[in-house]
């Protein structure tokens, strides 16, 4: 089944609000997603992300608020919305006492896959999920890797428009969460719009654009590079020094922002040009050598903690 | 509807239960031990009841009437004593469950053509045994003045009963086919009413619910493996009564199994509901227990009569499904009933089924509340 509308946007929803008795879990928010983007939805443990993400799906009836997933009323069509959407849901919610080729089959015939593109699909997923050779191992005996990567599998078998992502990669080792990444990439090259949460800031970069939710209201929202020039006014300096312990202990000393990034410092400041001599100073003072110091944009990470310091 | 889907939802369901050792064993081992349990040790049958007697008068009359007790069979006299006082420790005890006594002036009385009298203590802690034991005496003594008589006076009324249908009143034949209600009550309520609420508790109906997945299909899919298994354990069932424990099996097969079929449907589709209501395991375990099992077992006239309950509780059983499903086993196997009989039986459990799952797929939501 495709799509009812043929403009751009896969997602559109206004004023979009849930609340579980006097508690607000999603205050008024208004989202609009392109079709064929990876769009990022990050804010800490507790925001509303799957509150959010639940509503969109249409597993979750909204207490206010308009809108369309996929060209269907988020109100009054969820049963046409899930035709053309596939979801992983934050908690593990494949079978862990069904091998993982049982899984695959059990996902094709709820999606109803057609029989003859059922074989093609599952081989793809179990590809995907580099499960070839584990296909008769019992679900539960899987590594949280291995897991992600068949919940996501199961939930796109049917080749479905727009994916929501609920903190797919969370648990998850780092190796494992850049392999996932690269897989939200493909599938958004492949003309797949991708909904996805998380967490980590690190992974905004991942994404076409963002938009960070905090206390159930979108705070920022734009493409990363965006979101670090409108938000992030002060500089940053990476530091490179002999002693970095040393050196982050004087600069906290002298009031200086200051953390450490592997074997430099990131240092943040007002303006890059007039602390540079300042900051090379004290450090020589106490006797810390710098090997060189260069302005550099910020991480999102920096920006987002602004952010919700601000707000 | 789709039946790949339904086959999808019904394939996942029987790998589930045929990996869980537990479900596997509730549904095959339970029905089994519980024929076992009623089939041999619990009768209502009396017979040999262990009995005391205290014989002053010592004739030849008072040892011909005791051993009319024991002929009859229904009796063990195993006990003599020589006084009151011997007599209690042996009913306190339980030893013996009844005491006869007879006077000194027993055969007197009776060579004279009088009225003679014999005292029966019998021990009531059993209500049951002990009405029983009381009819048994009462005839014996009857059975006995007439002997004594001889054929001088013939009675205004003779009445002599038969039993139909089970004419050896054995409690077995009476108990067994009501057990194949309660062994499928037991598969409805341990089994399928955990069913919907263990994949909420999970999470995986999170994942259920955001495919186009339909609801007749999500339930009807769930119940197809549950009534597989436990058509089973009524052909089980069936083939313990009349095998092993030798039941009459009087009327139809095909009816039999037919009419079994949609009591087990709409018993199903009634746990079903209870697991969709209950959301919690736990819950909806305690609820199906409650509501499916127990009424069945109490209520159904399985064991207890429905005509000695009370006026409001034999209001009450009109609406447990389980009470016609009784009376259709009941008359299929003892007295051959057929349609003609049961139909109205017939066509109060096809409703029940019919609205309790269409109940059950009203109740459903594909939402988290």
């Amino acid at each position: 089944m495709s799509d009812r509308n043929s403009d751009s946007l896969a997602v559109a929803v206004q004023e979009l609000r849930r609340t579980f008795g006097d508690f607000i879990a999603v205050d008024n928010i208004s989202l609009s997603v392109r079709k064929g983007e990876i769009f990022g939805f990050l804010g800490p443990n507790g925001a509303g992300k799957s509150t959010t993400i639940r509503m969109l799906c249409g597993l979750l009836m909204p207490t206010g608020g308009i809108g369309t997933v996929g060209g269907f009323d988020i109100n009054k069509e969820s049963e046409l919305i899930k035709r053309v959407i596939g979801y992983m849901s934050q908690k593990f919610s494949l079978y862990d006492n069904l091998t993982v080729e049982e899984n695959i089959n059990f996902f094709g015939g709820v999606y109803n896959v057609a029989k003859k593109k059922k074989a093609e699909r599952k081989e793809w997923v179990l590809n995907m999920a580099g499960l070839s050779d584990e296909r008769s191992a019992l679900t539960r005996n899987l590594a949280t890797g291995f897991k992600q990567r068949l919940a996501l599998g199961c939930a796109i078998l049917h080749e479905p428009h727009i994916i929501f992502l609920d903190e797919p990669t969370s648990g998850v080792d780092p190796i494992s969460r850049r392999n996932f990444w690269c897989l939200i990439n493909e599938m958004s090259q492949a003309g797949t719009t991708v909904f996805v949460t998380t967490h980590y800031m690190d992974e905004a970069d991942y994404c076409d654009r963002l938009a960070l939710i905090y206390r159930g209201k979108i705070i920022a929202e734009g493409t990363p590079t965006e979101l670090r020039k409108k938000y992030m006014t002060r500089d940053v300096l990476e530091v490179n020094v002999d002693k970095v312990v040393e050196a982050f202990n004087i600069l906290s000393f002298h009031n200086i922002d200051a953390a450490i990034f592997g074997s430099a410092l990131h240092v943040v400041v007002d303006d890059a040009e007039k602390s540079r001599e300042r900051i090379s100073i004290i450090l020589k003072e106490s006797g810390v050598m710098v090997k060189g110091m260069d302005k550099i944009p910020p991480s999102l990470e920096d920006v987002f903690v602004t952010l919700i310091e601000v707000s | 509807m789709k039946t790949p889907r339904i086959k999808a939802i019904a394939k996942k369901e029987f790998i589930q239960i045929w990996r869980d050792p537990l479900s596997l064993a509730m549904a095959f081992l339970m029905p089994v031990i519980l024929l076992f349990i009623y089939g041999y040790a619990i009768t209502f049958d009396i017979d040999k009841i262990p009995t005391v007697v205290y014989d002053m008068d010592k004739s030849s009359v008072s040892r011909e009437f005791i051993n009319q007790f024991h002929e009859s069979g229904y009796f063990l006299i195993n006990f003599s004593v020589e006084s009151y006082k011997e007599i209690d420790p042996f009913l306190d005890s339980g030893r013996a469950r009844v005491a006869v006594v007879i006077p000194e002036d027993f055969s007197k009385n009776i060579w004279k053509g009088y009225n003679a009298q014999i005292e029966v203590l019998i021990d009531g802690g059993d209500s049951n045994t002990a009405t029983i034991a009381q009819g048994y005496t009462l005839a014996i003594a009857e059975g006995f003045s007439q002997r004594m008589r001889g054929a001088k006076v013939t009675p205004l009324i003779d009445s002599k009963s038969r039993v139909w249908y089970n004419n050896e009143l054995k409690s077995r034949n009476f108990i067994i086919p009501g057990l194949i209600a309660i062994v499928m009550a037991v598969i409805i309520a341990l089994l399928i009413s955990l069913t919907i609420a263990r994949e909420w508790d999970r999470g995986t109906m999170e994942q259920l619910i955001s495919t186009p997945l339909k609801t007749p299909e999500l339930i009807l899919g769930k119940l197809i493996p549950y009534f597989l298994i436990g058509f089973a354990d009524t052909i089980l069932a069936i083939l313990m009564s009349t095998l092993l424990f030798h039941v009459p099996l009087r009327g139809s097969v095909t009816l039999l199994l037919g009419l079994s079929a949609i009591f087990l449907f709409g018993g199903l589709s009634f746990g079903m509901l209870m697991s969709i209501a209950g959301k919690t395991q736990l819950a909806a375990s305690q609820a199906a227990l409650l509501t499916s099992f127990l009424p069945a077992f109490l209520l159904s006239g399985f064991i207890f009569s429905i005509s000695n309950m009370p006026k409001p509780l034999q209001i009450v059983t009109y609406f447990i499904p389980a009470r016609y499903f009784v009376t259709i086993l009941k008359g299929i196997f003892l007295k051959g009933s057929t349609l003609n009989v049961l139909w109205l039986e017939a066509l109060l459990l096809t409703l029940f089924a019919v609205l309790v799952f269409i109940a059950a797929n009203r109740k459903f939501r594909k939402r988290i509340e």
